[in-house]
């Protein structure tokens, strides 16, 4: 039993690599057919970013490779040697939330949550490359992040309050409501 | 209650309470927990829509290195159900396949790939049974059965009740409009697969984290699928990431990594892949719907009959509650004097359909609201105003007996004709554009559990101590919709503290008192009552203690912004936790609990128990949309919806649950469809999924969501926290008939089915310019054996909310149904 056990290894060797993530150089074990989301996941200890589908459908496991949003189901982990990930649990400065974190929490960006990070990150890529995006660009910019619980109403809003934010419009803007108090 | 209107935190618009964690990436949702020693698992699908197991080896699967175990139908011999009344599904099963995807072999091992290896080891013969495809099949096939236990060939449920001479009041009406419509089935997609992870504790008992809705009923079941006391397993429901109804039946997974778990002393894990989220389904059901209404020409409803056809799939499920809800509610939203409601449930050897938001009510709420445009047309009446005409009555008792309290709905037409400009638009537009208006209803609750009992349905636990922290448990299940925020806010606006400073403690078996889940709109009403009665008891004794100190009135002292001061000497005061300290020195370590339980329903017949709940939301939505004539392509620009919520309690998360569900609704009338189809008798003619994925099986993206304009009309109800009511579910409820209304407005044609694509369209233009019906839908209703209608005399005709006549052979056993 030892000895196919041995040989299982042996069959499955691991390759070793650095990964640059968040700004933090590590080194990691990982079997090479893992994906870059498993190695985020599994080996790294980052749950942060999710999986809807693990087939590129869903957008729920976008991260950003040298500033671009990928797919991380979609890459391979080996094939990020030396290249810059950035994960959800990187947005924060410290206990600061980002921006775009503050404004998904303060105005409905986030339902159930699980799209949340992927989504954030793709916005993320968008403000880095223009920081006054018109609603259709936002638009077309998560168009391949699917969420069930918004109707992306409140998300592209809460793109919208974060980059005028970032743009120095202040933290403390009136959260947007549905008309209310009609009385029956 | 407080009578109070003025609130600190009811009402204002904040960020929710878990809000922080959810885009921190720090919410742990199931398939992120992690546990030493961990397995994992994966399960063996039958390829076959139906067959009998007549072997199964899996001898060479359990010698593949890295697999510590493999389960069969044998490891398990008892079978297990969301509902008492069907009982019908085995963890893995053991003798019978129903649907391609069914579960029939576990392998546990070291890492998913080995298992997954390992599956392809098992070996299984099958002998392959007659397939039923649909309905139509499974009535005329009543020799090939899928399952036994069910009293004729295929049919699961099938009951009939009668309101009132139905008959009668149609032959007396001015018209009688008969139609059919079908509503095609579809799936809750939510972006989270199902995940599991269960583990044995240090004494030996069972701890079960699962992404469900209803950790309180995956409990019992799990005692009863593992043989184990209840008080020995602890189910943990992790925050879900979306749920949408898809995560509230008891899962086959949920009970095989269970049994694993405590067999192996190991943790083990199972996360779903997509196409398994597509097999366990438990999705919206396929319904056949007939129709016959009659009209007098002032375009008042005299009385209905409707009839039901669902495509239940390969198992019990939630199916008799949705039998029961493709009829029970269609009296809350118009007046309706008379109602005859038949409704039937098959088997097919298709994965079984369950409750999806809405539960059974979108189906007949389509066709209802299409044949009244239908009746405006013929009438030449204004849809809108044929609406506003016939709104239920506040404080009444419908047909069937189910008692309505405050009713919104008028000012949410009111309120959708002005802001779309509707009175300019409709039959005014220019060729290809038009607008359809629609309206709903839904219960803010089940007014009964699912399974028979006199206890709360919602149990709220509320410590306070010395330190001021303040932490309520409660076992209601956050799946996005906000609930932890709803208990925070309720527990903070009654003790004037702040959202934030109150720790949340849910969902979890082993620590919270029972909620029996989040399902049937009922969290915010049940969870929410339960909260302000410990909350008010708390409260009793912080002003007890408080006056005392003040020497003040308790009836003077207030709780607002951290403090607890005289209501007319401010200054006069100290602050939360200086009360909380008083009160426990005065009367010891401070906690009280709260409790719900709904109303006792007035109907007293049999099946009444389906349908009652402590208040009804009410919602209208207008929709604009324009048609390429050439493509038949379907282009929303813009929806306006009001829904009565009776009060916000937190407007941001109000608006994202309308929003939701017009997203939701558009995906259903548009593009989204769970269907099948038969592969060639060479490849095996097996029944399969037609796109088990999220690529194939389309759903809104941001470029195809309209501007929505949300409008929240709030009319406080008596029995709801607040005046709070439910807001997750009724609001998807009229956009797929609006959208119906609006293409026939734009173009003159009716599509009477779901989804509606552009080939639907194009082949209703084609009929149109060849002179015939331009009309797109089924065309006959198949003969149904239902029983025997249950008489019911209406309230206004006599009755006691009794049957006058015995019940129908099938008709039966409906008071332990009950439900979401």
């Amino acid at each position: 039993m030892n000895d196919v056990n041995l040989a299982e290894v042996e069959m499955r060797r691991n390759v070793r690599m650095v990964l640059r993530v968040n700004g933090e150089a590590t080194e990691v074990l990982f079997a090479p057919y893992k994906t870059l989301l498993e190695v985020l996941r599994e080996d790294l200890d980052l749950p942060g970013t999710k999986h809807g589908c693990e087939l590129g459908e869903c957008g729920a496991c976008a991260v950003l490779v040298d500033g671009e949003p990928m797919l991380s189901c979609l890459v391979l982990a080996v094939e990020c040697d030396g290249r810059s990930i950035e994960t959800v649990e990187g947005l924060a400065r410290g206990s600061e939330l980002h921006p775009l974190q503050a404004a998904f929490a303060d105005l409905g960006g986030a339902q159930c949550g699980y799209c949340t990070p992927g989504i954030l990150m793709t916005a993320k890529a968008l403000l880095d490359k223009d920081p006054d995006p018109g609603r259709e660009d936002i638009k077309q910019a998560i168009s391949g992040n699917l969420c069930r619980c918004t109707g992306y109403q409140q998300i592209c809003e809460s793109i919208e309050e974060a980059a005028r934010r970032m743009r120095g419009g202040g933290a403390d803007s009136a959260i947007p409501t549905p008309s209310g108090g009609a009385k029956a | 209650m407080s009578k109070r209107q003025r609130f600190d935190v009811i009402g204002k618009p904040r960020r929710r309470v878990d809000g922080r964690a959810k885009v921190t990436g720090q919410t742990r949702f199931a398939d992120d927990i992690v546990l030493p020693r961990m397995l994992h698992t994966k399960l063996l699908r039958s390829p076959h829509p139906h067959a009998r197991i007549v072997a199964i080896d899996a001898s060479r699967a359990a010698k593949h290195p890295g697999v510590h175990l493999v389960l069969t139908g044998r490891d398990f011999p008892v079978t297990f159900g969301i509902l008492p009344v069907s009982l019908d599904e085995y963890p893995l099963a053991p003798e019978r396949v129903r649907y391609v995807g069914d579960p029939l072999a576990a392998v546990i091992a070291r890492d998913e790939q080995t298992a997954a290896e390992a599956l392809d080891l098992i070996d299984v013969e099958y002998e392959i049974l007659p397939t039923i495809a649909s309905p139509e099949e499974a009535l005329a096939r009543p020799d090939v059965r899928i399952h036994d236990y069910n009293d004729h060939g295929n049919i699961h449920r099938a009951q009939a009740y009668e309101f009132g001479d139905v008959d009668e009041a149609l032959a007396a009406s001015d018209h009688v409009f008969e139609d059919i419509f079908f509503f095609e089935g579809n799936t809750h997609l939510p972006i989270e697969q199902h995940a599991a992870v269960a583990a044995v504790d240090g004494e030996g008992k069972l701890t079960l984290w699962s992404s469900t809705q209803v950790p309180h009923y995956v409990h019992r079941q799990m005692a009863r699928a593992l043989a184990m006391p209840e008080a020995h397993i602890r189910i943990i429901a992790c925050p879900n990431g979306g749920g949408f109804g898809g995560k509230t039946d008891i899962c086959n997974h949920e009970a095989v990594v269970s049994r694993a778990a405590m067999l192996l002393g190991r943790p083990v894990k199972i996360c779903l892949t997509r196409e398994e989220v597509f097999y366990m389904h438990r999705g919206r059901h396929p319904v056949l719907m007939k129709f016959r209404t009659g009209v007098n020409n002032d375009g008042k409803i005299t009385g209905m009959h409707l009839q039901t056809l669902l495509d239940g799939g390969g198992y019990g499920s939630y199916g008799a509650a949705s039998t029961f809800y493709t009829g029970a509610l269609q009296t809350v939203t118009y007046e309706l004097p008379r109602y005859r409601f038949e409704a039937c449930r098959v088997f097919t050897n298709k994965p079984p359909c369950g409750p999806k938001r809405g539960h059974g009510t979108p189906q007949p709420r389509f066709g209802q609201e299409i044949q009244l445009d239908k009746i405006a047309e013929k009438l030449r009446l204004d849809p809108a105003e044929l609406r506003l005409g016939m709104v239920a009555q506040p404080d009444t008792l419908t047909a069937n007996w189910l008692r309505i309290g405050t009713i919104g709905l008028a000012e949410c037409i009111r309120q959708v004709v002005d802001r779309s400009g509707w009175k300019d638009k409709h039959g005014k537009l220019p060729a290809g554009r038009g607008v359809g208006i629609a309206c709903g209803a839904y219960m803010c609750g089940a007014g009964l559990s699912i399974y028979w009992n006199k206890l709360p349905h919602s149990a709220v636990q509320l410590l306070v101590d010395r330190s001021g922290q303040v932490t309520v448990f409660c076992g209601a299940t956050e799946i996005g919709q906000g609930s932890d925020d709803v208990l925070a806010g309720i527990v903070a606006e009654m003790l004037g503290i702040d959202p934030f400073d109150v720790r949340c403690v849910t969902g979890d078996t082993g620590l919270t008192p029972i909620d029996l889940g989040s399902y049937s709109s009922r969290v915010t009403v049940m969870m929410g009552n339960a909260a302000i009665q410990a909350a008010e008891r708390i409260r009793t004794l912080l002003v007890d203690a408080a006056a005392e100190a003040l020497q003040a009135l308790p009836e003077r002292v207030v709780l607002a912004q951290g403090r607890v001061f005289v209501a007319d000497d401010p200054g006069k005061g100290m602050s939360f936790r200086e009360a909380v300290v008083l009160a426990e020195s005065k009367f010891g370590t401070l906690g009280a609990i709260g409790s719900y339980t709904p109303p006792k329903p007035p109907a007293r017949y049999k099946g009444g128990g389906v349908g009652p709940s402590p208040a009804y939301s009410y919602t209208a939505c207008v929709v604009e949309v324009e048609v390429d004539p050439t493509t038949g392509w379907i282009h929303v620009p813009k929806v306006w919806i009001a829904h009565d919520i009776g009060r916000a309690l937190n407007p941001v998360l109000a608006r994202g649950q309308v929003e939701g569900s017009v997203y939701m609704g558009l995906g259903e009338v548009l593009m989204e469809e769970q269907v099948f189809r038969r592969l060639p008798p060479k490849l095996s003619h097996a029944l399969v999924h037609k796109a088990p994925s999220m690529l194939e099986y389309k759903s809104l993206t941001a470029l195809d969501m309209p501007e929505v304009d949300t409008v929240l009309v709030e009319d406080p109800d008596p029995n709801c926290p607040f005046g709070a009511k439910e807001v997750g579910q009724g609001p998807l409820l009229p956009v797929m008939p609006a959208v119906a209304n609006a293409i026939f407005d734009a173009i003159g044609v009716r599509i009477d089915e779901l989804p509606i694509t552009p080939d639907k369209v194009l082949q209703a233009l084609e009929r149109k310019a060849k002179g015939e019906n331009p009309r797109v839908g089924p065309d006959h209703f198949p003969d149904v054996p239902y029983p025997e209608p249950m008489r019911v005399p209406p309230p206004w005709e006599g009755g006691d909310g009794n049957a006058v006549t015995a019940p129908g052979r099938s008709a039966g056993r409906a008071k332990e149904v009950a439900t979401p």
